[in-house]
């Protein structure tokens, strides 16, 4: 396939772009393999113009079109395009409505122009081929490919259980993804298990995705584990190597808990269809404990029609609060941090080991386990830190990206595998930073960026379903990643939260709903006037910073060269 | 101190609303002016205390094996749980709180026996700290169109105006007098507010007498003098904030609205804010919300929605922002009523003159526009506030909604207050706690009466004392900001937690930036005395430098910073069966800080000379103790 081929109009000239809360302009609009771009053109004799847009295609989630044929009325002569002889016809305006949730509208001089526009984004924003997309072709001057790749390995993090503990091993038995496919070729397991047993109890859940270590406690050596659903069926089959599997992550006598993400109901029902839950008699040192989470068109609905709420300015205070209600959003968000924090409460407070699995595996589970972690351990609740932990719990577990970020809320295709489980993620750490300012070393503002790629990105990390197939399409040999990017020292400084001192504790959120709060910086952030909130945000800036290395400094160094040196000195006493 | 039979019970036991929590056990005090609390069960001596006038219910109810509840709900939103374990105890404190919290005579009221121990000269200088004159002045009145007039001075034309009031140099004393017979209960348009660059201005009246045909020369002219004072518009609205329903319904008892065929270019609008028995539902309903144990988020949000709270509070603020929007962009002068002119006229014109205007954003400003558009225009904060025995249907949140508009404009301008929430909620606990004498009685008149100036003590030099605490780090001066136009679609009113869940600490952010940035304040401050200081003593230092100013910040940033006591809460929804043992590990309650501080600010009266910066960073210190396990 080429790119060219998706274009029908290349170019456009005198196209005005307006988008909410700013001044609309008018420039030459361009289309090219990944990007849409809008240069005005100051002078017009071929100066350089301003680029006034420049936006991932992937990033348009839906192209609404509207085209008014006005053969029949004569327009007024206008001054602004003299020269354009298209006007007479028709135009037509396009409404890009990007998976970001910003909005744009670019009034198109042309009916045929425009619909060539909107077919020719329509179309190069649909392309699902991974290694057609923009991460393939972005070649950054000042990063090298490989770097940020292999800033996490597991091997790392497993060094540090090892310091503590050697009741885990690092195994390589799905080096070539045979035992599971969504698994990365390294896994955290009991050291007492052997690989055979391991592939063993693999055929016996979902995809093969037994249960490994997620996260090491260590402040009493319990474990958060995670799985897919156990193979039971309808026949209540058993494993006697998952049973030793997970026996031997308790000593004798000890209990664990097993957080199942779905309602009892459900979970019972999945043995129709070849699932199931641990049966008490088989597992009897785990105690079972249902937590249901929304996932899968629940959820993709819930943000849809949220964003929906969000967009309607016409809507009265009554109406506003009963669609926030009715679309369910903020029910979804305590309710994952709810169930995260009764995992972490398992852990830190019964000192008891915790599995936590749904059906596959791949999405509330690890939004559980990636919480409860941010909850738990001041390390994940830096920056870097941060990082790891998405990397650990969200890309190489295998939550499938591609599958669940495809559309955003705007999107008029037909749902398919999409879900907003990464989103309600960073809601939920969003919550836990409002909660505990100085406990997290990023702002509000590295959750954006992480929601905006997750979506469309120049960067690779992201891409695919995982590790499998990030290898197969070679994606961290010919994409940058994210990381290498975020990390850059002027990046870096955009994402950090001034408040910020290392907090050694568990952050234990509240979760009544007055605790719990929209998150406006996200579902507002293209909507609401954002200038008095970027004041206050420098003001607390420049207070803190104010206060710490700046001010001792300068009485300090004030007062030293006032001391050293004698001329001062002099002049002092004058 | 006749109502109080048992001045002492042991063996109380006080519920926390929100935890599955041990409860505390300890000994109840009746005092004249406070119920305390002082809890015997944990090592540190923990007190509640509630003030009597702060009261707004006690409910017995139904025995229990644990012993008799006592369930008092306070005006500043703060519940309190009792299990008193004998029926008879029980009996007498609930009879003595009864009596107690609804005193029948002013003399009752504790500011007439509030004793501060401060001078006589400095209490009265106190109640000249503001001097509405002065801010007449500072709109530039007197001048050609305005004049400040005593013509109410023996409350012949208004007995709910205070002696001086501002009407337009155009309307004589004929077609003052005239008009207030055409007005309810004399309340005549004056002038609240003139915005000095265009000459518009926002004046406030009650309902004309118009019933369905009547009509009043003098008060035609009266309106025709207001349009005429601001010559650079040839029209003025005429804002009746009520809905229009409401107003018509008046028509029949002789009352009602403007025809605008009568009075010569005026645009009438009617903005539907509902009435105080509306208002007073809503909050209720609100509590109940707020009261819930453990509701669901949809639980949550419904009731919020059916309380039509925040529908009240984006009335109020949409008229605001109608008020200021006329007078900046189209440069008119508007006529503000309701019914009385006393509750909705209020809220609206003293939040556009807060829009309008910075100085009413500062500390100073916020106390004059207390004073002018509330106490001194005859906000009638006694029935209002309930503070003594009389008719419950008197009582509204009037001000409560003014005081959330402005909580609501604090978060779309974080940098445009000088002072910060707990302004707020102080001016509100104290418009219950009868403390001081500003909020007593319903008129000027009647504070005259009552001999306020002369017996009590004013609010405003109290809190300005304690001026570090209350400001707003973020502020960013007087001029940085001039009219505000907040957004007001609905998504930008929040839940004001802070207020409504004020005493359920578990449910507020557990780590507090206000008390960071406002020690980063004072350590800066600090900071820069100290190295003048050391600078000045150069000359005479020999010898190694001291390290005090380095090594004092950093401390006091680390406590500040050290999170709140913080233990998970119930995350189950129901009584965990199986987390026994988890939910009460290291139960320290954090109520109690809460009530140590206004155990101060209620009772502990400190003199000017006593306050300084080092209470901030005491309670600071205080609150940052770290977290043992």
């Amino acid at each position: 396939m080429e790119f060219s081929e998706l274009i029908k109009t290349a170019t456009v000239e005198s196209v005005l772009l307006s988008c909410a809360g700013l001044p609309p302009v008018r420039g030459t609009l361009c289309i090219t393999s990944h990007h849409l771009l809008l240069s005005s053109c100051p002078g017009g004799d071929g100066q350089p113009g301003t680029v006034e847009l420049w936006l991932l295609i992937r990033n348009v989630d839906a192209v609404e079109k509207r085209v008014q044929n006005l053969g029949w009325y004569q327009p007024p002569r206008t001054n602004d395009s003299p020269r354009d002889t298209r006007l007479a016809g028709s135009s037509g305006t396009i409404t890009l409505r990007c998976k970001d949730l910003k909005v744009l509208q670019l009034e198109i001089p042309g009916m045929e122009e425009c619909l060539n526009i909107a077919s020719s984004i329509e179309a190069l924003s649909s392309v699902d081929s991974v290694m057609m997309m923009y991460p393939f072709f972005y070649r950054p001057q000042d990063l090298r490919l490989e770097e940020g790749w292999h800033l996490f390995p597991l091997e790392q993090y497993f060094q540090q259980i090892a310091a503590q503990t050697s009741q885990w091993r690092l195994s390589d038995l799905n080096r070539d993804f045979t035992t599971c496919p969504t698994y990365p070729a390294d896994v955290i397991v009991p050291a007492a298990v052997s690989d055979d047993t391991l592939r063993r109890a693999a055929r016996f859940r979902q995809g093969g995705r037994f249960p490994v270590l997620s996260y090491y406690h260590p402040r009493n050596g319990t474990v958060l584990l995670r799985s897919s659903q156990p193979l039971t069926g309808p026949n209540r089959k058993r494993c006697p190597e998952d049973e030793v599997l997970l026996g031997m992550v308790l000593d004798e006598g000890e209990r664990g808990f097993i957080i199942d993400t779905r309602s009892a109901q459900a979970a019972k029902q999945a043995r129709m269809t070849g699932g199931g839950t641990e049966p008490k008699s088989s597992y009897p040192q785990w105690k079972r404990l249902h937590r249901p989470l929304e996932r899968g068109r629940p959820l993709q609905e819930s943000f849809i029609k949220l964003v929906e709420a969000c967009n309607d300015a016409s809507l009265s205070m009554d109406r506003w609060l009963s669609r926030l209600e009715s679309c369910r959003w903020l029910s979804h968000v305590k309710a994952a941090l709810s169930t995260a924090c009764l995992a972490a409460q398992c852990l830190d407070r019964e000192e008891a080991s915790v599995l936590v699995h749904g059906a596959e595996g791949t999405d509330t589970t690890l939004l559980v386990t990636a919480l409860a972690q941010v909850i738990l351990d001041p390390g994940c609740r830096t920056v870097v830190g941060f990082q790891g932990l998405l990397e650990r719990e969200w890309i190489e577990a295998g939550h499938p990206f591609h599958l669940r970020c495809a559309r955003s809320a705007y999107s008029h295709a037909r749902l398919k595998q999409e879900a907003p489980l990464f989103l309600l993620f960073l809601d939920c750490v969003w919550q836990l930073s409002r909660q505990f300012p100085f406990s997290l070393e990023f702002g509000e503002s590295l959750l954006l960026t992480l929601f905006d790629n997750a979506y469309a990105s120049d960067y690779g990390t992201f891409l695919c379903n995982n590790e499998k197939e990030r290898c197969l399409c070679k994606v961290k040999e010919n994409t940058h990643s994210l990381w290498a990017w975020l990390n850059q020292p002027e990046e870096k400084k955009k994402y950090l939260n001034p408040l910020y001192s290392h907090n050694p504790l568990v952050i234990w959120p509240s979760v009544e709903p007055q605790s719990i709060q929209l998150w406006q910086g996200l579902f507002f952030r293209w909507i609401r006037p954002s200038q008095y909130l970027d004041e206050a945000r420098a003001e607390m800036q420049r207070l803190v910073e104010g206060n710490e290395a700046p001010a001792k400094e300068s009485a300090g160094s004030r007062l030293s060269q006032s001391l050293s040196d004698p001329a001062a000195r002099t002049e002092n006493e004058r | 101190m006749e109502h109080i039979t048992t001045p002492k019970v042991e063996n109380v036991k006080l519920l926390d609303r929100y935890t599955n929590r041990k409860a505390a056990n300890g000994t109840l005090y009746l005092t004249a002016t406070h119920l305390i609390y002082v809890d015997a069960s944990s090592e540190v001596r923990k007190e509640t205390w509630i003030l009597h006038h702060h009261i707004a219910s006690v409910e017995k109810l139904p025995l229990t094996t644990a012993g008799c509840p006592l369930l008092i709900h306070c005006k500043n939103f703060h519940v309190a749980h009792f299990v008193i374990g004998q029926e008879r105890d029980c009996h007498e404190v609930y009879t003595s709180l009864l009596k107690l919290s609804q005193p029948v005579k002013p003399e009752e009221l504790y500011a007439f026996s509030y004793n501060p121990k401060m001078s006589k000269d400095n209490r009265e200088i106190g109640w000249k700290l503001i001097d509405l004159k002065v801010d007449y002045q500072r709109m530039g009145i007197p001048n050609d169109y305005w004049e400040i007039t005593d013509v109410n001075k023996d409350y012949e034309v208004c007995n709910t105006y205070p002696p001086e009031i501002v009407v337009p140099r155009a309307a004589n004393k004929a077609t003052v007098i005239g008009s207030s017979r055409f007005r309810s209960r004399g309340r005549i348009p004056v002038l609240s507010y003139l915005y000095k660059e265009n000459n518009a201005a926002i004046c406030r009246c009650s309902q004309p007498l118009s019933g369905f045909s009547a009509r009043c020369l003098e008060d035609e002219q009266m309106l025709q003098a207001i349009r005429e004072a601001n010559p650079g518009c040839a029209f003025m609205y005429v804002v009746d904030t009520r809905p229009k329903l409401n107003a018509m319904a008046n028509r029949a008892a002789g009352k009602g609205y403007e025809n605008e065929d009568n009075y010569d270019n005026i645009r009438f609008k009617f903005i539907g804010i509902e009435n105080i028995h509306v208002m007073r539902n809503s909050l209720q309903k609100l509590l109940e919300v707020c009261e819930t144990k453990s509701p669901s988020m949809s639980d949550f949000l419904t009731g919020l929605e059916n309380s039509g709270w925040l529908r009240h509070i984006k009335a109020v603020m949409d008229a605001g922002v109608f008020l200021a929007k006329a007078v900046k962009d189209e440069n008119a002068s508007v006529l503000v009523h309701c019914s009385d002119g006393w509750d909705r006229t209020a809220q609206v014109c003293s939040l556009a003159s807060l829009l309008l205007d910075p100085f009413y954003r500062t500390f100073k400003g916020f106390m004059v526009l207390i004073e002018k558009e509330w106490i001194a225009m005859g906000h009638k904060f006694s029935h209002r506030c309930g503070h003594l025995d009389g008719d419950p249907k008197e009582v509204s949140p009037v001000f409560t909604q003014f005081i959330e508009c402005v909580w609501q404009l604090m978060q779309q301008f974080p940098c445009t207050f000088e002072f910060n929430e707990r302004f707020l909620l102080e001016i509100h606990d104290h418009v219950y706690s009868c403390q001081f004498g500003n909020f007593l009685g319903t008129c000027h008149k009647e504070r005259e009466d009552l001999k306020i100036f002369e017996k009590t003590h004013s609010l405003w030099p109290f809190l300005l004392q304690k001026k570090q605490e209350l400001r707003n780090p973020l502020y960013k001066g007087f001029t940085a900001y001039k009219e505000l136009q907040p957004n007001t679609l609905p998504f930008s009113f929040q839940f004001w937690c802070g207020m409504y869940n004020r005493f359920d600490k578990g449910m507020h952010p557990k780590q507090c930036v206000l008390d960071h940035l406002l020690s980063c304040m004072s350590q800066k401050m600090k900071l820069e005395d100290n190295a003048s200081e050391l600078e000045n003593k150069l000359p005479f230092l020999d010898g190694p430098l001291p390290s005090e100013a380095c090594s004092l910040s950093k401390v006091g940033s680390a406590a500040s910073k050290t999170p709140m006591l913080n233990t998970p809460q119930d995350y189950e929804g129901e009584p965990p069966p199986v987390l026994t043992n988890g939910i009460s590990v290291g139960n320290i309650d954090v109520m109690s800080d809460v009530d140590q501080k206004n155990k101060e600010n209620l009772c502990n009266h400190q003199d000017l000379h006593d306050l300084n910066d080092t209470n901030v960073l005491d309670s600071e210190a205080r609150e940052g103790e770290p977290q043992c396990h």
